[in-house]
């Protein structure tokens, strides 16, 4: 079965995926901050028990966080599949994960539960319906704890309301280029949007991958809320493909572009930094046409699969550094025609 | 500690994330932070928690109040910017509300209900009070985002902000 990252998304070359993710507690449980290893346990079963009785449980396999090892923890978080805080701390926590790897269900994150529903391109119409119908099928099950006012009760309050944070992977070399994310963030922020890389480390962001996603969700629906997002998408959407035709008439980025398929394709050593530095040049120079025999859906399923983690986990065991770096080559050369 | 991006400020947001396939903590001041599109929303929330926790502190030292459900006390909540239980919502629910607006800038959630669907509401304009003003500065809003001026958008999203507090202050 194809995994939802390598399937064809959308064309416009910006939008790499969508994610719609819910908050949900339990009602007689405390928040999990407040949770014994044992509660956290039952909590596990519960919702597990809940899945497993629902006409959707084929397909989903568990992952017991404290079982796995951490090289099978953080290619969970490369896959995008849970959060780095999930496997921060993995006792009495669990993911319950859908074969195509488009669906997760986190357990005792910083919620009981977080539904979250991944889709390659620009599909919010799809992820909001599997998210809507998975935790529809939950609540038969478990109760939710819920206030007529407040909407769904989360540990944090910021998630108050629907519990949803709706949210785009979005491809911006060119607004990187040209400086404006930094600002562009600070703006966004006040509207209660957010902007984020989704690569490297926090303050410098790698490859010019962002998440956008709503940080409000008390007062709006939920499709609200997407609408607004979709508003803003829009705009940016705009914004980078005028800025990237500008940018790629200029002859030193074409040939930076040119390069970098290049060294993709014939290197012997790659670090991760260094191949998403080469993969954003790649992406770019595909969406303007300079770049004609490869497609979008290659390079996200590349992009997943040379990770760190996730291509120790592939190869069956565990590879220093520097056979990482051979290996990420090698599977780039493959992996693009010749 | 000190911000792990500009090294100037205090650290106040502490991000989880994956470099180089090992789990890893930065350690973000608020004005990076809102920047990086970090939690913003959280720094203004714990600033307000802040304040709130030293006006109860002069207030009359009121015999702490503790959740019978998980047995957190508001300081508590206050500090750690979590709530302990969905049974606080109910016990310090006077004292949250107004962190909870300034949030989100309401009060009132719109949206699936347990047993509804999340897809088909849209939703609905409460007319039993004047909006005009809120309803012209969301056409405003839309209009200023449509051409990308963010700067002007954001004036208008706090007005709007204000006018709705001031609104639920009213009704209250
Ligand atoms: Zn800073
Ligand atoms: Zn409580």
């Amino acid at each position: 079965m194809l995994k939802w990252y390598e399937k064809a998304g959308t064309e416009d070359g910006v939008i790499i995926s969508t994610r719609v993710r819910f908050a949900r507690n339990l009602r007689e449980y405390p928040f999990p901050d407040r949770l014994t290893l044992r509660q956290r346990e039952e909590i596990v079963e519960k919702v597990w028990d809940a899945l497993s009785a629902s006409p959707i449980a084929q397909g989903f396999s568990r992952k017991n966080l404290s079982e796995l090892s951490e090289i099978e923890r953080v290619s969970l978080v490369e896959r995008h599949l849970v959060s780095p805080e999930l496997i921060s701390s993995p006792e009495g926590r669990a993911a319950f994960i859908y074969e195509d790897e488009s669906i997760s269900i986190m357990v005792n994150e910083e919620d009981h539960l977080r539904i979250q529903v991944m889709q390659e391109g620009y599909n919010f119409e799809k992820a909001l319906e599997l998210a809507d119908q998975i935790d529809s099928l939950l609540n038969e099950k478990l109760s939710f704890a819920f206030d007529s006012d407040l909407g769904y009760l989360t540990q944090c309050p910021t998630n108050l309301g629907t519990g949803m944070r709706a949210s785009l992977m979005l491809h911006l070399p060119a607004l990187q280029e040209s400086g404006s994310i930094t600002r562009i963030s600070a703006s966004l922020s006040r509207l209660g949007i957010a902007i984020r890389g989704t690569y490297g480390e926090a303050s410098r962001p790698v490859g010019a991958i962002y998440q956008l996603s709503n940080q409000l969700s008390l007062g709006l629906g939920e499709q609200e809320a997407i609408d607004n997002l979709k508003d803003i998408a829009a705009q940016l959407l705009e914004r980078e493909k005028t800025a990237r035709k500008k940018l790629c008439e200029n002859l030193t980025v074409q040939d930076q572009i040119a390069r970098s398929i290049g060294i993709l394709k014939s290197a012997r050593l790659l670090s991760a930094d260094e191949f998403m530095r080469l993969v954003s040049n790649v992406r770019l120079g595909i969406s303007e046409g300079l770049i004609r025999n490869v497609s979008p859906e290659a390079i996200n399923a590349l992009t997943i699969h040379v990770q760190p983690a996730t291509i120790q986990l592939r190869s069956g065991k565990p590879l220093s550094a520097s056979e990482r770096d051979a290996l990420r080559a090698q599977l780039c050369c493959e992996g693009l025609p010749g | 500690m000190i911000c792990q991006s500009c090294g100037k400020n205090n650290a106040t947001t502490f991000v989880k994330t994956i470099v180089n396939g090992v789990l890893s903590e930065y350690a973000l001041c608020p004005e990076c932070a809102k920047q990086l599109g970090y939690s913003s929303f959280l720094s203004d929330f714990d600033f307000h928690f802040g304040n709130l926790l030293s006006q109860n502190r002069d207030a009359a030292k009121a015999p702490d109040l503790e959740c019978p459900f998980c047995g957190a006390t508001f300081e508590e909540i206050a500090k750690s910017g979590k709530v302990g239980c969905a049974n606080c919502y109910q016990v310090f629910y006077d004292r949250l509300l107004p962190s909870i607006q300034r949030i989100h800038g309401n009060t009132r959630h719109q949206g699936k209900r347990p047993g509804s669907a999340a897809l088909v509401l849209r939703p609905h304009a409460d007319v039993s009070r004047p909006q005009e003003l809120v309803a012209e500065k969301q056409r405003a809003l839309e209009k200023a985002i449509k051409e990308q001026d963010f700067e002007y958008a954001a004036i208008l999203r706090d007005e709007i902000k204000a006018l709705t507090i001031k609104e639920d202050g009213e009704d209250a």
